[in-house]
């Protein structure tokens, strides 16, 4: 009995294909989730550079409003939860682990079907492209009755979809807090850990809050479409506005599941380069913990006109110009920690810096958008469109790009080419601006949200936007090809592997053994920057 | 290979700004707009957006000095400080005074929005998959004007075989038609899936949706044309169903109101008489031609089985009374709408006549308008 033990401790990886479909190794399962994540991400990408083919000239010239309403639907859905929520996981599987100085996650096999969930449901989902009537074409937002009496058949397909990726996040989540809570090292007290554990931490909250919502708004529909029932059907006595407010219940919390942990990684990545600590760590917890309240208040703001009384247009007004001030707190700290350091700009650093910037041009427009009055030119045009993806493009996925590059030597054993990283960063900064600033005008002077054709006034600034998209799209390719060439070998990358990096992850050897901390670590005097 | 080389020249020159002199600046920013409401408005959104250009320069300032200055090339040693609570409570106390300064004057807008009143005009907004349906409220029914307003950019336009015109994807056949400076009450709602009425010259958008009645208003001072758009996705056609609004002077506006009056009273009359099957026939087939032909074809015959055939099947050689039903309140869960609210008594009478006798269905029977009227006001 003991020496079948002694030969699991100490087995390295299994050979060949079976290595993932079994594993139950923390490194492996992020390593599957950040690939899966990739591949939604230029899935979905190529998506969008059809909408924006489309979209390069006034008329119809490659595709009908049928297909194009499909794939800007698809685009939202297999971003959002497939490529920005996985990546995420991805880097928790990795990192916290190696952060808190645990040996893996607290449930490993639950880890395993958590990942494995992900490809069936997006399988099918994507297969509905192939169906009779098409994919889905209501918009990732899904509004009934749109989305139920009037909706594809494929429909149903993409709720039985949205369950398994609830139950994927649901399943992450628990494994991520029971991770944090029960499996740091000896002395790691919860205010000595780095914040992309502490993000995690409230963001695996958020997700198990919210999740069940969003599967009880899609069960709700599925009664409406098979079961005869008339939740959001006005002609059975039910309420279509109540879908909204369901659907935003989950919503709003989603939006800062994706903002979350990218908060912890710039927390990690400009402390290490301005090699000087983080300003104001206390302040930085706390103000996470705010947003994430806040974010269960403000829901309605998505909703200032489907004709909520005044009192209730003014309080979430109010709410939502609170988020700000915990918002603001954070730039405030980055930009004081940038304040007297010592900085150096490797590819981590600028996209980070890119990130605190450009996310709060996103808060601008956010904090635009909140004023009730003035939303309702706003709603539903292209300045909405912009407004979401500066915070969820230079926002979200330049974080995770910026944690790839910083955190790619620790897991590959070697350093990837900073000339080709460097490249990487100003093609995409600039790709990103050049497709999504363009937007805030042609939103502003009219241009609803989600049309396959506009109006001659609204040309020259979606010739831009799409040339930037290709820019921005061709780009990432790039990116690939830089992670690969790391993978295949480069420099050798030391323990420690930045000069001004500090934290329980440097003091393994890299490339990461397979296997860490299988006895605690004893000297956490320097746990977070 | 042309159109993607085509594409890249354009994108090229654009960016080096060889363009950039002929794009239309004045497309960059909200429209001040033609009412009191849309212009206070704008006047907010200009007061936010300086605001954030003010604290973008502060901490956007502060991060480029930082990286000009603290750089470690240039030899800077890194401070050790890492907290200050007096900077913490200043930078938590100073977001809270902007964001007070931006609330107030945003609330008392909001409470000009809200401000309900007696109004000189109400109408009644119904959206539709894809098209808008305007009622000019009337105490007497026979005095009710209203008529469906639909796209009336061409196909060819569409599809790149004609030049576009000036009002490409703006223009529809029957426009919205208004007063200036009188108090115009929108009352909206819709049919079928959620749309949004919105004219942004009038700073107003609302949401249409079944089973509910939105307000709004405007008092619009210049007269003109108004364009907007459906902005709440609502399936396949929604970016082509605009909103044209004609702003007009009193007396104009009379003129315009007496001739759809007496339209409408035609109407009325028309209904109310007993019809022959030659009338019916030949008005049903005009009606057919303009509201069934794009699923049900011509012929007929449809396009199975999503747009199943009338020829000697289903309901055209049924009971009469399934038909009407059909007809009127649509068939939930496919695309056949409900033309209820669509036609009127007459054009619902002569078009189900006219699918029952055409295509050789020769049922020999026939529906009055007055009984469609019965049936109508029994539901």
């Amino acid at each position: 009995m003991s020496a079948v033990i002694e030969e699991h401790h100490h087995h390295g990886p299994d050979k060949g294909i079976m290595r993932w479909v079994f594993t139950t190794n923390h490194k492996d399962i992020g390593t599957l989730y950040l690939w899966f994540s990739f591949v939604m991400f230029l899935t979905a990408g190529l998506m969008a550079l059809g909408i924006r083919a489309e979209l390069f000239q006034p008329g119809l010239q490659i595709m009908q409003p049928e297909l194009f309403n499909q794939l800007t639907t698809m685009h939202g859905l297999a971003m959002v939860f497939g490529a920005v929520m996985p990546a995420f996981v991805g880097l928790a599987n990795w990192l916290v682990p190696m952060m808190i100085g645990a040996p893996d996650m607290a449930l490993p096999r639950m880890n395993n079907y958590s990942f494995w969930i992900l490809p069936f449901a997006f399988g099918m989902l994507i297969s509905t492209f192939f169906m009779d009537g098409g994919a889905p074409n209501f918009g990732w937002t899904f509004y009934a009755p749109l989305s139920t009496d009037y909706a594809p058949p494929s429909v149903t397909f993409f709720i039985f979809s949205i369950h398994m990726m609830g139950i994927s996040s649901i399943m992450g989540s628990i494994n991520i807090i029971v991770t944090i809570l029960n499996l740091r090292a000896p002395g790691m007290t919860l205010m000595k850990m780095p914040l992309f554990v502490w993000t995690w931490l409230i963001t695996a909250y958020l997700l198990i809050a919210v999740m069940p919502v969003l599967a009880g708004v899609v069960t709700m529909m599925l009664m409406d479409i098979h079961f005869g029932t008339a939740f959001f059907n006005a002609g059975g006595g039910g309420d279509p506005v109540l879908f909204q407010h369901v659907f935003w219940f989950f919503g709003h919390p989603e939006v800062y599941i994706m903002i979350l942990p990218a908060f912890g990684i710039v927390s990690a990545i400009i402390p290490t380069f301005a090699r000087k600590r983080l300003f104001g760590y206390d302040s930085m917890v706390y103000a996470t913990a705010s947003i994430a309240f806040l974010s269960f208040i403000v829901w309605a703001h998505h909703m200032f006109t489907v004709g909520i009384p005044i009192a209730g247009e003014l309080y979430f007004m109010y709410a939502t110009l609170l988020i700000a001030v915990p918002t603001g707190v954070k730039i405030f700290n980055w930009v004081a920690t940038m304040w007297q350091g010592s900085m150096t700009f490797e590819t981590p650093m600028l996209f980070s810096i890119a990130f605190v910037i450009l996310f709060s041009i996103g808060g601008f427009s956010g904090l635009m958008l909140a004023i009730t009055p003035v939303d309702f030119q706003y709603h539903d045009t292209y300045f909405v469109v912009a407004h979401f993806h500066y915070v969820l493009v230079p926002g979200s996925i330049f974080s995770i790009m910026a944690a790839v590059y910083y955190w790619l030597p620790k897991w590959t054993g070697n350093m990837y080419d900073e000339t080709l990283g460097k490249t990487h960063f100003w093609l995409s900064f600039i790709g990103v601006n050049i497709t999504f600033f363009p937007q805030h005008f042609v939103g502003l002077a009219g241009m609803p949200r989600r049309i396959p054709d506009y109006a001659l006034q609204f040309a020259d600034w979606n010739m831009v936007s799409s040339c930037g998209a290709f820019l921005f799209g061709f780009s990432q390719v790039f990116f690939l090809f830089i992670v690969i060439k790391c993978i295949r070998g480069g420099k050798k990358a030391t323990d420690q592997v930045w000069e001004g990096a500090h934290g329980l992850e440097w003091t393994i050897p890299s490339p990461a053994p397979y296997h860490t901390f299988t006895t605690p670590p004893k000297n956490l005097a320097e746990a977070h920057g | 290979m042309n159109r993607v080389m085509r594409m890249w020249q354009v994108g090229l020159s654009l960016l080096l700004f060889s363009n950039m002199a002929l794009a239309d600046w004045s497309a960059l920013n909200l429209r001040r707009g033609v009412t009191e409401i849309s212009r206070t408005v704008y006047d907010l959104h200009m007061l936010i957006f300086y605001i954030c250009c003010v604290i973008g320069v502060v901490v956007f300032g502060a991060m480029i000095i930082s990286m000009l200055l603290h750089r470690k090339s240039l030899g800077a040693v890194p401070a050790t400080f890492h907290e200050s609570t007096k900077l913490e409570i200043a930078w938590t106390v100073a977001p809270i005074i902007i964001l007070l300064a931006m609330a107030i004057p945003a609330t008392s807008t909001l409470r000009d929005m809200y401000e309900t009143g007696d109004s000189d005009l109400d109408i009644l907004v119904r959206g539709y998959q894809w098209k808008w349906q305007y009622t000019y409220i009337n105490d007497d029914p026979s005095k009710e004007i209203q008529f469906m307003s639909v796209l009336s950019t061409s196909e060819e336009e569409i599809n790149n075989r004609a030049p576009k015109g000036e009002h490409y994807l703006l223009e529809v056949d029957n426009p919205l038609v208004i007063p200036i400076n009188k108090r115009v009450r929108f009352l909206v709602t819709a049919q079928d899936v959620i749309h949004a009425f919105w004219v942004p010259d009038f700073g107003i958008k609302k949401d249409a949706i079944p089973g509910y009645i939105h307000e709004l208003w405007a008092v619009v001072e210049e007269p003109g044309i108004y364009r907007g758009q459906c902005a709440e996705l609502c399936g396949i056609d929604h970016g082509f169903m605009p909103i044209v609004v004609h702003a007009v002077e009193q007396d104009e506006y009379d003129v315009w109101v007496a001739e759809q009056q007496d339209a409408a009273r035609e109407i009325f009359e028309t209904v109310g008489k007993t019809w022959t099957m030659d009338e019916l026939l030949v008005k049903g087939e005009e009606v057919y031609v303009r509201n069934c032909v794009a699923c049900h074809q011509t012929n007929g015959q449809g396009i199975p089985p999503a747009f199943p055939s009338l020829v000697g099947q289903g309901l055209s050689i049924g009971p009469i009374e399934q038909h009407i039903e059909i007809v009127l309140n649509g068939k939930s869960g496919t695309a056949m709408q409900a033309f209820g609210l669509q036609l009127n008594a007459a054009e619902l009478a002569a078009v189900i006549t006219y699918e029952r006798n055409a295509w050789g269905n020769g049922m020999n029977d026939m529906v009055q308008p007055k009984e469609i009227n019965t049936m109508m006001a029994s539901q």
